[in-house]
């Protein structure tokens, strides 16, 4: 890490009783065991920095680009570590700059607190220099946020920003604090972090004759399927949702969130679900008789056509929200509660099956899929290169160790169709918000988040040039990210919908690029062009094995359609192969 | 939709909370994104001191209401909502008519006027006399039309007051909860009177 050369580095001082505001504040950060920060400096939140300059031994602070940079930064730090990411901004633009970030957050359900300074606190609602009502502006997309006018304010705010931040179902709180709040020094006792507060239950009290109810049907179900996601993964039930997996024997498809919970490799793991997920997985939701929700929320992607939907089914729903039973998918058994608590109750009451005949089905819409799609994606016969087989090939390299961080489109999909993961938490992509620009920075921070796994990021040119400059965090920081452009000269998935269903009228779809090779060299990060197939695996190794960050760019065909897909307005049954 | 827009009704939605800067806000915001428009919103403290009672009247589906009053619980600072059908729940809303002092007074039999709908008289000065009543939706709008021949200058109605039938027990539990777990005074910001005071760049 390239960091400031300083002389002096002070020592925190315990015993002290008396500090300012921002001293507090990073004394806090510490306290909740936060190591890194990624953020940028501005009027409102420089008193802060100025506190930083003496804990940089103990925090980390990266100095990313733009406010978009640092908290897409935090979310991919948070998704990869499992830690609460943390960003600075200052008032006004820096903190507006930071919306995009929290709403992608709240519906990926993504720790973070975010830290914005505010203008003094005399001037609030004057349309000060750099004045926003950030509190109001964020409102709906944060869990919880919280503005301290006060010194005084700041140890109880913090404390229940990292509680509720990391509780329950996780998501972004957002603390704004007014100058005056960080420059006044005031009497700190001991910091006390929170694990409480009067009117927020994190979790539903599990109800074990719900759990008794789902096992009963579990048990009487001749074509149980269970659909997951990244509840899983927030609740830590990773081994616990294997053993009922491996107990029940029931087949088990994703969310693009809820990757790699069980490895790509395992024979219960019957692909991925919705839009563009799997055959099997989406044709057969219409088929099976018991449908076993855990840790999803049956988001428009992953159902289609809520009317045709899962209609023959017994519908068991494991949340930790109460607000999701029932949202979009009417459930005959509720199991509210966290999944690591409530998995454990249902596993030890089901009995052990295999399903042989309905995880057939699976296989054979499998082969079915395999024909008509698959095949040539991953091994294609023609001139130019797929998304497919880049991913293909690079799964052989990486063998599902890395870290896969994905930007928004037909690249997305692809990625999350064909990469393979062995591990939990390491399919960072924006699910929710679909949020293009997201992957550079996330896989910033995600690197920052696991710097024992190698982290790929993978992009379209559309994705890369909305957030391209944080190729200067990289330069300033040298963090090692892999950068993989898939380069099709077009913005791929809404040119894909122009075609199928605007008569391929292709309106402002055909986005040029730069040079992406030699804008990276201006970073001083290497990087390689490919546009031949026999040049691809050599180009991936290189790119694996450099020291440091690298840039590849591959050209790809460019007016391929990502399928399956189930069109717009229609089931899940009615999944296109072609 | 499970349910036809037929299926459409008043709800009351009583949300106990926390007494918070900006939660009027986060409540608001619920509605407003789904564009559901609320009839009636009044906010004042509760039987309890330092919890808030909200009382939101909105005109929907039972299927939406539900889910809506799931969302309000889930905000940070609500401790509990509860829904309730106008059967379900005793409500009133105050309303206040002006009306000028001569006419009313040479025109209309003002005893039989009180009488007949339950209202009283607020003040009465030389131009203008203001009537109160509280009542029904139906009962403070007849007392406009009542009034609108003698010149009636101004209406205004309040926000719709609700309590539930069968409450026995949350209240209960609710006075437990205050007594074990007090709840925080709000922070508000006493900077904006000094100004002239501060400096600031």
């Amino acid at each position: 890490m390239l960091t400031q050369d300083k002389t002096t580095q002070l020592a925190p001082e315990t015993a002290r009783q008396t500090m300012s505001g921002a001293e507090m504040t990073l004394r806090a950060l510490l306290a909740e065991g936060v190591d890194t920060v990624f953020g940028y400096p501005g009027g409102a939140i420089i008193p802060i920095y100025d506190a930083l300059y003496d804990f940089e031994r103990q925090l980390n602070h990266v100095l990313v680009r733009h406010e978009q940079g640092g908290i897409h930064a935090a979310q991919g730090y948070a998704r990869a570590s499992g830690k609460v990411g943390v960003v600075f901004a200052t008032s006004g633009p820096g903190a507006t700059n930071l919306v995009t970030g929290l709403a992608d957050a709240q519906i990926d359900s993504t720790p973070l607190v975010c830290i914005t300074g505010q203008v003094f606190a005399h001037l609030l609602g004057t349309d000060a220099f750099q004045e926003t009502d950030i509190i109001n502006i964020t409102t709906p997309v944060t869990k919880w946020n919280f503005q301290v006018t006060e010194a005084s304010q700041l140890p109880e705010a913090l404390a229940k920003a990292f509680y509720l931040a990391r509780s329950g179902r996780p998501g972004p709180v957002l603390i704004d604090i007014t100058k005056n709040a960080q420059l006044q020094q005031f009497d700190f006792p001991e910091y006390q972090p929170c694990n409480h507060i009067r009117s927020y239950r994190p979790a539903p009290i599990v109800r074990p004759e719900y759990v008794e109810a789902a096992a009963t049907l579990i048990n009487q179900a001749k074509r149980p399927f269970v659909l997951w996601g990244q509840g899983v993964t927030l609740g830590q039930a990773e081994e616990e949702f294997r053993a009922f997996i491996e107990k029940s024997g029931i087949p088990a498809a994703w969310t693009i969130l809820g990757a790699g919970v069980l490895p790509t490799s395992h024979p219960l793991n019957v692909g991925m679900l919705g839009m563009h997920g799997n055959y099997g997985p989406n044709v057969l939701t219409n088929e099976c008789d018991v449908l076993i929700a855990i840790g999803m929320r049956f988001d428009d992607r992953v159902t289609g056509r809520l009317d045709k939907y899962a209609k023959q089914a017994q519908v068991i729903h494991l949340d930790i929200d109460p607000t999701e039973i029932d949202k979009n998918v009417a459930t005959t058994v509720p199991v509210w509660g966290d999944c690591k608590e409530t998995l454990p109750m249902l596993t030890a009451l089901i009995e052990a099956k295999t399903h042989p005949e309905w995880r057939r089905r699976f296989e054979q819409y499998r082969a079915e899929e395999v024909a008509a799609v698959i095949q040539d994606e991953l091994f294609p016969t023609s001139d130019e290169l797929t998304m497919g087989e880049v991913i293909q090939q690079l799964n052989e390299l990486t063998r599902g160790e890395a870290i896969v961080v994905t930007d928004v489109g037909q690249h997305q999909m692809v990625a999350c169709r064909y990469a393979r993961f062995n591990h939990a938490r390491s399919n960072i992509t924006s699910g929710g918000l679909g949020t293009m620009g997201f992957a550079l920075p996330a896989a910033i921070g995600a690197k920052f988040g696991r710097p024992d796994r190698p982290v790929v990021a993978i992009i379209g040119d559309g994705g890369i040039q909305m957030t391209i400059q944080e190729l200067g965090t990289i330069m300033q920081t040298g963090v090692e990210v892999k950068i993989i452009i898939l380069n099709n000269q077009f913005l791929g998935m809404v040119r894909q919908w122009q075609e199928l269903f605007h008569e391929r009228r292709y309106s402002f779809v055909n986005i040029a690029s730069p040079d992406y090779v030699t804008v990276a060299s201006g970073y001083s990060i290497a990087g390689r062009r490919v546009a031949e197939r026999h040049e691809l695996q050599s180009s991936l190794r290189e790119m694996l094995q450099h020291p440091g960050s690298f840039l590849l760019e591959v050209m790809v065909t460019r007016e391929n359609n990502i399928f399956p897909m189930v069109p717009q307005g229609c089931s899940v049954s009615e999944i296109r192969l072609r | 939709m499970s349910e036809h827009p037929i299926d459409r009704q008043e709800y009351n939605i009583t949300a106990y909370t926390e007494n918070q800067i900006g939660l009027l806000n986060r409540i608001a915001i619920i509605f407003s994104r789904r564009k559901l428009n609320v009839e009636s919103l009044n906010t004042s403290p509760s039987e309890i001191e330092g919890i808030h009672r909200f009382n939101i009247v909105i005109h929907e589906t039972e299927d939406v209401v539900r889910k809506i009053a799931k969302q309000i619980e889930k905000q940070v600072e609500v401790l509990k909502v509860y829904y309730n059908t106008n059967q379900e729940v005793i409500w009133q809303e105050m309303a206040l008519y002006k009306v000028p002092t001569d006419v009313i007074a040479e025109k209309a039999s003002v005893e039989r006027l009180l009488r007949e709908h339950g209202a009283r008289v607020v003040v009465i000065r030389k131009d203008y006399t203001v009537f109160e009543t509280t009542g029904h939706r139906e009962e403070t709008d007849m007392l406009i039309k009542v009034l609108q021949p003698y010149g009636l200058i101004e209406f205004v109605r309040s926000a719709r007051i609700a309590i539930i039938k069968h409450s026995d027990g949350f209240n209960r539990k609710l006075r437990e909860f205050e007594r074990t777990e007090p709840g925080s005074e709000v922070v508000e910001n006493e900077f904006l009177n000094n100004r002239d005071e501060v400096f600031s760049m």
